[in-house]
C-alpha cells in the first residue's frame, strides 16, 4: 500500500490541493445562491461543462487562452442571469423543490445541447505555452498549469471576500441571506441582488470549468459527478457558508488525493464517508448555522 | 459507424441487392443505455420488421439488444467489445460477434508490449466491467512472460482526474504505464500523464487506440502511444481490398472509414452473404450458412467465424501515434508498428467460453 515517509505524501497532498480549488470554485457559487435565495442550483455541473467549452470556442477564434480564461466565464454567468431572469424568478415563493427539479431539468437539456453542437468526442484545450511546463518542487516535478489553478483560485476567493465585506452590494448581500423580509422593509430590491448573486454563482462555475478544462478537456458530461461532489462540499462546509465552502472544498479534495493512495477503490466513497461523518458531528456543517436549510 | 452500414449498403445494392431484392438499412442511436438499446431494437424487429440486426458500441448496451434479439429470433452481430457477448450463458446460436473483445486485445497487446517495451508495469484501469476484463486478462498476460507487476490502480469511469494517481506510479518507475481509459477519460489521462513529465520517464501503452480521439487528442497527446486497432486507413497501401473500401468512403463522406465503421461494414455485408449462401432470410438457415462457410474477407484481409461461439476472429495491428509533424493530413495519425496474424489461441477455447 506504499510507505508513509513525507516524499511520498507530499506530492498527494499537492495533488489534493488543485482537486480541491475546484471544488470550491465550484461549492462556493453554489453555497451564495442557496444562502441568499434558497434556490439549490443543480445546473451548476452542466455550467462548469459550458465554461470548458466556452473556452475553447474564445480560444479558437482569438488564440489566447488569457482572453478565453476572462470571457468564457463571464458568458456562462451571463447565462446565468438569464436563466435566474426568466426561468428561476417565476419559482420564487413555491416550494423549494420547484427550482431544484427547473435546474436539473436545464442541466439535461444543456448536457444534450452540448453534445449536438460540439459532439460527442468532446474537445481537447491545452495551457498556454508560458505554463505547458513542469516546476521542480523539490520533492516532485509539479505542472505549472496546476500551480497556476491554485494561485487563481485564491486570487478570486480574495477578490469574493473584499466583495462581500467591504461593499455596499456585499453587505445587501449578506443582510439579505439574513433576512430577506426586513432588507425589503428597508426598500432595497432585493430581485436585483439575486440576479447578481445568480450571475456570479454561475459565472464562477464557468471559471472553474475554464481552469479544469486544459487539465481534463472538455466533454458533455464532465459537470454530472462534479456537481454531485460540490454539493457534498457544500453541505459538509454549511449550506450557505462561503468560508464553509472553501474549508471543505479543500478538505475533500485532501480526503481524494490521500485516500488514492492508500486505497484507489475507496477514493470515491471516502467523500461521502466523510459527510456522514461531519453530519453526525455538526447536522448543519462544519460552519453552518443551524435551521437555514430547512 | 453509421457510415459504414451505408457504405455497405451502397456497395450491396449496386450489385444488385441480394436475390434480387433491396437491402435497406434502419438506424437507431441506442444512446449508449441498455434501456434504450432493447427498446429500439423491440421497435426494428415489431415495427419495422427488421430481419437482422448489426451494431452495439457498449458492451452492456450490446447484451440488452441481444436479449431482444434472442426472444424475437433475429440475428444478431455485435459490434461492440466484449467477452461475454460470444460466451455462455449470453451468446445463442444466432449471435455473432465480429468485434474484438478484451480477452484477444489485451492477450496481443500484453504479449507485444512484453516483447517491446519492458516487463515492470504499472496498469490504471476504468473500474468497470470493460476496464477490469482487461486488466485480469492483462495481468494474466505479463505473468505468463515473466514480466513484474507494480502496481495496478482502479479508477472510477468518467472522472478525468488522475492526478491524485498519479505520484504513487510515477515513485514506482515502470518502464510501461499501461493505461485502460475509455472515451473522454483517454486523452484526459494523457494530458495528466504527460503534464507531469512522466511520458519522459516511462513507455506508454492501452489494449486500443481510438481514431476519433486520436484525432480530437491530437498528434502531440498521442505520440509514442501504443495501442492495437483492428482497421487503420492506411492499410490500404498494402491490401487492396482496403483501398477499395477507403475509396468508397473518400467518395461519400470525405473522410476514411474508421474502427468502427469498419467492424459495421463488415458485419452488413457478413448478413448479405449469409443470405445469400442460405437463400433465406431466416436466421437459424442464415446463422447455419455462415457457420458452414465460415471464411470471408471484405476488406481488410481473411476472417472467419469460430463454429462454437460465433466469434470472428481477424487480424489487428499494433499502432503507435505518429507525433507532431509527421502526421499524413487529418487521419494519418499513426503508424502501423506490427501486424498479429488472426489466431484463436489469442481468445478463450470453447471449453473456456462454456462450449461443449
Amino acid at each position: 500500500m506504499g510507505d508513509l515517509s513525507l516524499a511520498a505524501v507530499l506530492p498527494q497532498i499537492f495533488t489534493g490541493l488543485v482537486l480541491g480549488m475546484i471544488f470550491v470554485l465550484l461549492a462556493i457559487g453554489l453555497s451564495l445562491i442557496f444562502g441568499l435565495m434558497t434556490v439549490v442550483n443543480f445546473s451548476h455541473g452542466a455550467l462548469y461543462m459550458l465554461g470548458a467549452y466556452f473556452t475553447v470556442f474564445v480560444l479558437t477564434y482569438t488564440r489566447s487562452f488569457w482572453l478565453a480564461l476572462v470571457v468564457a466565464p463571464i458568458i456562462v454567468g451571463t447565462l446565468g442571469l438569464l436563466v435566474e431572469r426568466f426561468l428561476i424568478r417565476r419559482l420564487y415563493g413555491r416550494s423549494p423543490d420547484d427550482p431544484l427539479l427547473l435546474t436539473f431539468g436545464l442541466s439535461l437539456v444543456l448536457i444534450e445541447t452540448a453534445k449536438l453542437i460540439w459532439g460527442k468526442v468532446g474537445l481537447t484545450l491545452d495551457p498556454p505555452r508560458e505554463l505547458a511546463g513542469a516546476v521542480n518542487l523539490g520533492f516532485m516535478a509539479f505542472p505549472a498549469y496546476r500551480l497556476f489553478v491554485i494561485g487563481v483560485t485564491v486570487a478570486v476567493l480574495i477578490g469574493l471576500w473584499a466583495f462581500v465585506t467591504r461593499t455596499n452590494v456585499g453587505l445587501i448581500i449578506r443582510a439579505g441571506s439574513r433576512d430577506p423580509l426586513m432588507v425589503r422593509a428597508l426598500g432595497i430590491n432585493l430581485n436585483r441582488i439575486w440576479l447578481l448573486v445568480f450571475g456570479i454563482g454561475c459565472g464562477l462555475a464557468g471559471l472553474a470549468g475554464a481552469l479544469a478544462g486544459p487539465m481534463r478537456g472538455a466533454y458533455a458530461e464532465m459537470g454530472v459527478t462534479m456537481v454531485i461532489e460540490s454539493f457534498v462540499v457544500v453541505v459538509v462546509g454549511g449550506m450557505g457558508s462561503l468560508l464553509g465552502a472553501v474549508v471543505a472544498g479543500i478538505m475533500i479534495g485532501q480526503v481524494v488525493g490521500i485516500t488514492t493512495f492508500f486505497a484507489p477503490k475507496l477514493a470515491e466513497i471516502m467523500v461521502f464517508v466523510v459527510m456522514a461523518v461531519v453530519l453526525l458531528i455538526r447536522p448543519s456543517g462544519i460552519f453552518g448555522e443551524a435551521g437555514l436549510a430547512e | 459507424m453509421q457510415r459504414g452500414a451505408q457504405l455497405a449498403q451502397d456497395e450491396l445494392n449496386g450489385k444488385g441487392g441480394i436475390m434480387g431484392r433491396k437491402v435497406e438499412v434502419l438506424f437507431r442511436d441506442d444512446q449508449l443505455k441498455p434501456a434504450v438499446g432493447a427498446q429500439r431494437t423491440k421497435e426494428l424487429i415489431e415495427n419495422e420488421k427488421v430481419q437482422f440486426i448489426v451494431g452495439g458500441l457498449a458492451a452492456h448496451v450490446q447484451m440488452a439488444i441481444n436479449e431482444q434479439t434472442k426472444k424475437s429470433n433475429v440475428l444478431f452481430i455485435s459490434t461492440s467489445q466484449s467477452d461475454e457477448i460470444s460466451a455462455k450463458p449470453d451468446t445463442s446460436p444466432i449471435t455473432f460477434h465480429e468485434a474484438l473483445n478484451p480477452t484477444i486485445t489485451s492477450r496481443v497487446i500484453g504479449k507485444w508490449t512484453c516483447d517491446n517495451l519492458g516487463k515492470k508495469w504499472w496498469i490504471i484501469y476504468a473500474d468497470y466491467a470493460w476496464g477490469k476484463q482487461n486488466n485480469q486478462v492483462l495481468q494474466d498476460t505479463l505473468k505468463a512472460n515473466g514480466g513484474t507487476l507494480l502496481g495496478s490502480t482502479p479508477y472510477p469511469l468518467g472522472s478525468a482526474e488522475f492526478s491524485a494517481h498519479l505520484p504513487k506510479i510515477q515513485a514506482a518507475k515502470p518502464d510501461v504505464l499501461m493505461s485502460v481509459t475509455p472515451g473522454a477519460d483517454n486523452i484526459a489521462f494523457l494530458k495528466q500523464v504527460r503534464s507531469f513529465g512522466m511520458d519522459k520517464q516511462m513507455k506508454l501503452a492501452q489494449p486500443l487506440l481510438w481514431i476519433a480521439y486520436l484525432k480530437e487528442g491530437g498528434p502531440e497527446l498521442y505520440q509514442d502511444v501504443h495501442g492495437a486497432l483492428n482497421w487503420y486507413w492506411e492499410l490500404q497501401d498494402s491490401i487492396p481490398t482496403a483501398k477499395k473500401f477507403v475509396e468508397a468512403s473518400m467518395k461519400k463522406f470525405n473522410m476514411p472509414p474508421g474502427d468502427y465503421g469498419a467492424y459495421s461494414y463488415s458485419g452488413v455485408m457478413e448478413v448479405a452473404r449469409g443470405v445469400e449462401l442460405a437463400k433465406s432470410t431466416n436466421a437459424e438457415a442464415v446463422a447455419n450458412a455462415l457457420r458452414k462457410s465460415p471464411t470471408y474477407d471484405h476488406f481488410k484481409g481473411k476472417q472467419w467465424w469460430r463454429a462454437c461461439d460465433n466469434k470472428s476472429f481477424q487480424d489487428l495491428w499494433i499502432m503507435k501515434g505518429r507525433g507532431p509533424g509527421k502526421a499524413k493530413g487529418e487521419w494519418g495519425l499513426a503508424d502501423i508498428v506490427a501486424k498479429v496474424s488472426a489466431d484463436e489461441k489469442y481468445d478463450r477455447t470453447c471449453a473456456e467460453k462454456g462450449h461443449a
